[in-house]
């Protein structure tokens, strides 16, 4: 090879690799935007769930439902929106990784909300419609509305209701408390039909085992407080009826703290 | 909503999960089989192209090039059947299966290229080769990453070739090598690398590029270095 000709793919190499560095910058940069977004989302959620945890001993249950759901918006407009832009065009599964843990916090918050308010289990496409974005579109003239979303893939909905049953057996311990004695028998009767959904599944991920490993926990926490309401409801007052929860075996091991604590 | 309702919503949602989940099973068990076929047709490849590691083979190069277009037009071929299996938009959903299948060809491609012409193979020239688009857009793709791992693996492989040139008798070719690699190593340092699986291969690239060096050394302190224009 001679001299010159050695140099121009000298060159030629390096021209390369300055087009590749600024695509994989780009690309990690879009990334990191994405991750920034998604522990937004996931402290907001995790906010909107304590509020929501709150409404058991309050007599307001309403008007805190009502700010649950105007946080709950609001992470939708000022999280979701954002995120939803940085991912048009894109493939969904491509980031997926860098905003999955905001996605599922967040299902669990919006399933936490719905569970309370109608005792229903709100559905995928709900979730999906809440983060489908209308915007005016920039680069055509006139401006056209166009639509983006955040996809919300099954499997992720699927992990964030496996999530909701960890929230649902505090707030049934925790409604004892303010006098609801009926409460934890619902939630055990939700509780079980969700273990049984799980329970058909079969082999998903690693990650859905986890989970319904610890839907079960919760569900025999829940079973020895109806237990225990069964049979010494009568004999203590009210107000201390959590306490006594507390000395039942299955539920002695700090069922407040464990799931906060971890992440 | 009462106790029934709420019954049902939940028994739907599971059966609505698991239908797609069932489904999803067996696309993947499609795509494994497809890949399972690329790879016993990368391995192939790399079978034949180890003949220039022999004396007899690399003064045959361009024959030994030649006899691998046939497994590239298989793979080709192969691509284009596993491209047609996946829905538009899921690329991302499904391609660690075939991820490894792809680094594999494109270094193949990179090191018949480098035989061949002794110069860089571009992006175009392996998506060319191997049967996949250039960019996302256009359909089933070759990431960039991927791009970039096998010219590194190619790497490992040419300081193993410049090796067995000097064993051989070739004593130009370590020297060529050597500037290739060089090259390259340049080139890759241009890049910002996250801590993920290129850069762990990358880290691998100056013990590659070491080992060149050491054969160009131990040639020049027993002079036979070849002359530049011999």
């Amino acid at each position: 090879m001679l001299a010159e000709d050695v140099d121009q793919q000298k060159s030629h190499i390096s021209q390369c690799f300055q087009e590749y560095q600024k695509e994989l910058d780009c690309r990690h940069d879009k990334h990191e935007r994405l991750v920034k977004l998604s522990r937004d989302v996931t402290i907001e959620s995790k906010r909107a769930i304590f509020l929501m945890q709150r409404s058991s001993g309050s007599n307001k249950s309403d008007e805190v439902l009502d700010q649950a759901w105007q946080k709950i918006k609001g992470i939708q407009q000022q999280k979701f929106l954002p995120m939803a832009k940085e991912l048009h065009g894109e493939d969904p599964h491509q980031f997926l990784r860098a905003y999955s843990a905001g996605l599922q916090e967040y299902i669990e918050a919006v399933s936490f909300y719905h569970y309370l308010k109608s005792k229903t289990l709100v559905s995928l496409e709900q979730v999906q419609s809440d983060l489908t974005f209308t915007v005016q579109s920039d680069d055509t003239e006139p401006p056209q509305e166009k639509t983006i979303i955040v996809h919300v893939p099954p499997s992720e909905y699927m992990l964030g209701l496996a999530d909701l049953t960890g929230e649902l057996m505090r707030f049934a311990i925790n409604s004892v408390g303010s006098g609801n004695l009926d409460c934890p028998n619902d939630v055990c009767a939700y509780l079980r039909r969700m273990l049984g959904g799980f329970e058909s599944l079969g082999q998903v991920s690693r990650e859905m085992n986890r989970k319904v490993y610890t839907l079960r926990q919760s569900l025999q926490k829940v079973e020895a407080a109806c237990y225990t309401l069964q049979i010494r409801g009568s004999e203590i007052p009210k107000h201390m009826l959590k306490d006594v929860f507390r000395s039942v075996p299955g539920a002695e091991s700090s069922y407040m703290e464990e799931r906060d604590l971890d992440e | 909503m009462d106790a029934h309702e709420s019954a049902e919503r939940i028994a739907e949602v599971f059966a609505d999960f698991q239908s797609y989940f069932s489904k999803e099973q067996d696309l993947r068990e499609e795509i494994r089989s497809t890949v399972r076929e690329l790879e016993q047709t990368a391995r192939e490849i790399h079978a034949v192209l180890q003949k220039v590691h022999q004396k007899d083979g690399s003064e045959n190069v361009v024959n030994v090039c030649k006899s691998t277009e046939s497994h590239f037009e298989t793979a080709r071929k192969q691509f284009k059947e596993l491209s047609a299996k996946i829905p538009e938009n899921q690329y991302y959903r499904f391609n660690d299966h075939w991820k490894y299948a792809l680094q594999k060809l494109s270094f193949l491609s990179a090191l018949v290229t480098y035989l061949k012409t002794e110069k860089l193979v571009s992006r175009e020239e392996t998506a060319a080769m191997i049967g996949v688009k250039l960019r996302q857009a256009e359909g089933f793709h070759m990431d960039l990453d991927d791009y970039l791992i096998g010219l590194l693996q190619m790497a490992s492989e040419l300081s193993r070739l410049a090796v067995n040139s000097v064993t051989a008798g070739d004593f130009h070719r370590p020297m060529r090598i050597a500037k290739f690699v060089a090259e390259l190593d340049a080139g890759f340092r241009l890049l910002n690398l996250k801590n993920d699986a290129l850069r762990k291969r990358f880290d691998g690239l100056k013990y590659d590029l070491k080992k060149v060096e050491e054969v160009v050394y131990d040639l020049s302190i027993r002079g036979l270095k070849p002359v530049e224009g011999t």
